[in-house]
């Protein structure tokens, strides 16, 4: 048991990156409402981001900008190990924008959904249209 | 990255997101998601990684929100789940 909390204390990150997947998924696959369902796609992407963002995270480590090498000693050399790694942030960096990108889409449909429907409830908007079909018939 | 800052807000994080699928009220999901976003934002700064902490901040947050509201004022407020 000892063992155990030292382990899940230095991947909290992880575990917390699994969670709010899960959560959403869960938005996404259970809820009727087409809001929350695109609130659930966006903790979705959040979460990924997350995972990315804690693959570069480093202990004992600064900000990735180069400290002020001195004239005389220009010489020696960056020990990597100092700085954290920016490669995921940058990757991210574009998923924000990505996923803002989406959000805006969705939302957009979402609109026009309620202007044909007066509605943005998944079960009702399925009813209708079911009824539309046994109309036409 | 000190870790007790960092629970303390991966919780809160949780928190916000539970609390933003959750709710019955379409606005109050739209301003729990926008704390769940700078919530995230806090966490990325403390993890280091500043430059996406600025962006989340002004584009998760902030045009996010927004949208969202502006969204819920375009259609409706109440919702069954």
């Amino acid at each position: 048991m000892h063992e155990v909390l030292p382990f899940i204390i230095s991947k909290i990150n992880y575990f917390i990156y699994i969670i709010l997947m899960m959560l959403g998924m869960y938005g996404i696959f259970m809820k009727k409402n087409y809001m929350k369902k695109i609130i659930g796609l966006n903790i979705l992407q959040t979460s990924i981001i997350l995972f990315f963002i804690s693959i570069g995270a480093k202990n004992n480590a600064t900000l990735p900008i180069l400290e002020l090498q001195n004239d005389h000693d220009a010489n020696v050399a960056i020990q990597a190990v100092n700085y954290i790694n920016p490669l995921p942030h940058v990757l991210m960096l574009t998923a924000i924008v990505v996923a803002v990108a989406t959000l805006g889409v969705a939302l957009a449909m979402v609109i026009k959904i309620y202007k044909d429907y007066k509605t943005i409830e998944e079960d009702k908007i399925l009813f209708q249209t079911a009824e539309d079909t046994i109309e036409n018939e | 990255m000190i870790w007790q800052i960092e629970l303390i807000i991966l919780v809160m994080v949780v928190l916000f997101g539970i609390g933003a699928l959750t709710t019955k009220d379409l606005l109050s999901a739209a301003i729990l998601f926008g704390a769940y976003s700078f919530m995230l934002c806090l966490l990325w700064a403390i993890m280091g990684a500043v430059d996406v902490a600025f962006t989340e901040a002004s584009v998760g947050a902030g045009i996010s929100t927004v949208l969202f509201v502006s969204a819920v004022y375009r259609t409706t407020r109440s919702t069954d789940n």
